[in-house]
């Protein structure tokens, strides 16, 4: 007798997909792997070859990354102990600190400018996408179309243009600037992400709230946003990682006050010699706000909770 | 609870008319079913007594009170959707207390609200459960429940049973017939089902492209439609229908067919043309001596019934009987009609002929 079966895999059939999966997960977090323990290694081991893949952890990269120091005279040295652990480990190098780095000021450029334009995008694309869904807009597909086509070329295609309108405008390396730029590249995509969504949601669920004692917005806020929260939640963490991770623009229009974390981490390097744990330090920590939103809003990716309660 | 009037009510959509121009009233405390195929504008009427459209033209008045521009939040009214629209993000509990946090309505107050109308609902046990762990049955309570929890003037239901399976559906008919009985509750019920309109109904509107096509009590709108349309629309197998020209006049009490003649009821108006011999099913009888015979076709068993098929010189004609009745195929037989229950349609226009019978009936519907 055979359990053969259409739905149910068989147990060789799991196990193939199990490998597969199991080698898909690790080609794909080895680099991540690779930069969590660069952060931890010291130069030397950083470059070592073969790759020292048990190593005694340091924080010097991350030291070397909120820092810039300076080398001194033995004399000085003796002279002045280090106060507390980060300062023994600068000391040991033969340097002391000579005050914080810029890159937690970029860190932050990065997360005022990235949650700024994805709380930006998601508003206004849930109003237009709203929009759109329910009421009768005059060129209707036309708009949507014209919408969409901003997303035909590469953002970057339009670098110069944006530069020149940039400078012209004083906006160059403001932060209100980078917010409206990544806005308007993440509005497209929001509009019609959110538009799908919120097509889904059945319109008797607002005239049920209608007739219940609401007013349309009241119904928007009450009925309709619960619902969409699905597509929020997934259409904040595409804006997000968008402008999060967005290079070629911040290279190009900022410098100084609204440099965001991809431009400067980069130059990190140059500062004496490859230091590659700071790199990896710094890239690390880059990871982090992502990781996090995305874990704080998995519960609403789940698209359960609507199940059940319509019938189609 | 309250009376509702409708006047001259037309809806257009762009080019197309909806809703051509409906007059009706829905007494206090009726049933009142609003039937028809789909298309025909009955969820259009319902939906503009609700204020979820607008009407082109005309008057709706609800306990005296015209609300026709009214938004619908304005009108005091309860709406059953056929899918339900409980709020899915919300438990029972939830659900049906919306309508009165809308209010303003204190807690303590709303408690005891909900758990009055969960009492009468019968749902008081599953009032802390999520909405999407419901079977059909209890969603149609719970959305019942948040529909009579405030009180409203009058109810409004678009095919609530719509989505239940039959078995079901049968049982919550009953259900709600009885609920409507007990709270005396205005009630605009839509419906494609003439079987549930026949069922729960005080009184019907049979709806066919935007018009009114009759009103009146299920029992009058099955023995006397007012048009072809609703004779064939009501009943299951439909009216038969026997086409035959003729030149008749008022006063006449008989109509020749195949060279036989036929009792009917007295007509009050004349007429000429091809015309149409209405009779139901249940109406038509075997008899020998009758001189209009047809021929047996086929016979459908339905436990107590059958339905039997012949073939007449005017066309097919079923015929309901008792199951017990054996019939073989290919025998001749007898036709003959009871009088009191065939009706007369011009063709042309659809039309049922007045004739002494029809029209003693309740003539408010007739458009």
């Amino acid at each position: 007798m055979t359990n053969w079966s259409l739905i149910e895999p068989s147990n060789t059939q799991k196990f193939v997909a199990g490998t597969l999966v199991a080698i898909y997960a690790l080609v794909t977090l080895l680099p991540i792997l690779w930069i969590l323990s660069t952060g931890f290694k010291t130069p030397t081991d950083s470059i070592a070859y073969p790759p020292k893949l048990i190593f005694e952890p340091t924080f010097e990269g991350y030291v070397n990354l909120f820092t810039t120091q300076t080398r001194q005279t033995e004399e000085y040295l003796a002279n002045n102990p280090p106060n507390n652990w980060y300062e023994q480990i600068v000391h040991d190098k033969g340097m002391v600190i000579a005050g914080p780095s810029r890159f937690g000021e970029r860190f932050l450029n990065s997360v005022i400018i990235g949650f700024g334009s994805t709380f930006l995008s998601v508003f206004l694309g849930t109003l237009a996408a709203y929009a759109f869904s329910r009421y009768k807009v005059p060129l209707k597909d036309d708009l949507l179309f014209f919408i969409l086509s901003t997303r035909m070329m590469p953002p970057i295609a339009v670098a110069i243009p944006i530069f020149l309108m940039f400078r012209t405008l004083g906006l160059s390396d403001t932060h209100a600037g980078m917010i409206l730029l990544y806005t308007a590249v993440n509005l497209s995509l929001a509009v019609w992400l959110l538009k799908g969504f919120i097509d889904e949601i059945p319109i008797e669920y607002e005239e049920a709230a209608l007739i219940d004692g609401y007013t349309r917005f009241q119904a928007f806020i009450k009925v309709v946003l619960p619902q969409a929260m699905t597509g929020i939640a997934s259409t904040a963490i595409f804006c997000l990682i968008f402008a999060w991770n967005e290079y070629a623009f911040a290279v190009l229009l900022t410098s100084g006050t609204a440099q965001t974390a991809p431009p400067f981490i980069p130059t990190i390097i140059g500062v004496g010699g490859q230091d590659w744990p700071a790199v990896a330090a710094g890239a690390t920590l880059f990871l982090v706000p992502v990781m996090v939103f995305t874990i704080l809003l998995r519960r609403h990716l789940l698209r359960g909770i609507t199940f059940g309660a319509v019938r189609k | 609870m309250a009376e509702i009037i409708i006047r001259n009510l037309r809806k257009e959509f762009g080019d197309f008319i909806a809703v051509e121009s409906s007059s009706f009233t829905v007494g206090d405390g009726d049933f009142f079913m609003l039937l028809g195929p789909s298309g025909c504008g009955k969820t259009t009427t319902l939906r503009m007594i609700a204020g979820l459209e607008m009407p082109t033209s005309g008057e709706i008045l609800i306990d005296g009170e015209e609300v026709g521009t009214k938004p619908a939040r304005q009108r005091d009214i309860a709406f059953v959707f056929q899918m339900f629209a409980l709020y899915p993000h919300m438990n029972v509990r939830k659900n049906i207390s919306y309508p009165l946090v809308s209010q303003g309505m204190r807690r303590a107050e709303v408690n005891k609200k909900v758990s009055e109308v969960s009492r009468i609902l019968g749902i008081e046990d599953i009032l802390d459960r999520p909405i999407s762990g419901l079977s059909g049955g209890d969603r149609q309570r719970v959305a019942l429940g948040r529909a009579i929890v405030r009180n409203p003037k009058c109810f409004l239901m678009d095919e609530p049973l719509g989505s239940l399976d039959a078995e079901f559906r049968e049982h919550m008919a009953g259900e709600l017939r009885e609920l409507h009985d007990r709270m005396g509750a205005t009630t605009v019920y839509v419906t494609h089902d003439q079987r549930e309109a026949m069922q729960m109904g005080d009184q019907i509107v049979v709806m066919n492209h935007g018009v009114i096509e009759q009103l009146g009590k299920p029992q009058d709108i099955y023995d006397y439609p007012a048009t072809i349309f609703v004779a064939d629309f009501i009943g299951s197998p439909p009216m038969n229908f026997l086409e035959f020209e003729g030149n008749l006049s008022t006063g006449i009490d008989s109509i020749e067919l195949d060279g036989q003649t036929i009792s009917v009821p007295t007509l009050k108006e004349s007429t000429s043309g091809t015309l149409v011999l209405g009779v139901r099913p249940e109406h038509v009888s075997f008899n020998d001596s009758s001189g209009y015979r047809g021929r047996v076709e086929a016979t459908e068993y339905l436990g107590t019934t059958q339905i039997i098929t012949l073939s007449s010189p005017n066309g097919p004609l079923k015929v309901r009987m008792d199951s017990k009745e054996r019939l073989r195929e290919g025998e001749k037989v007898g036709i003959s009609f009871r009088e009191e229950f065939i009706s007369l349609f011009d063709l042309k226009t659809g039309k049922a002929l007045l004739s002494e019978i029809n029209s003693r009936l309740d003539d408010n519907g007739r458009s």
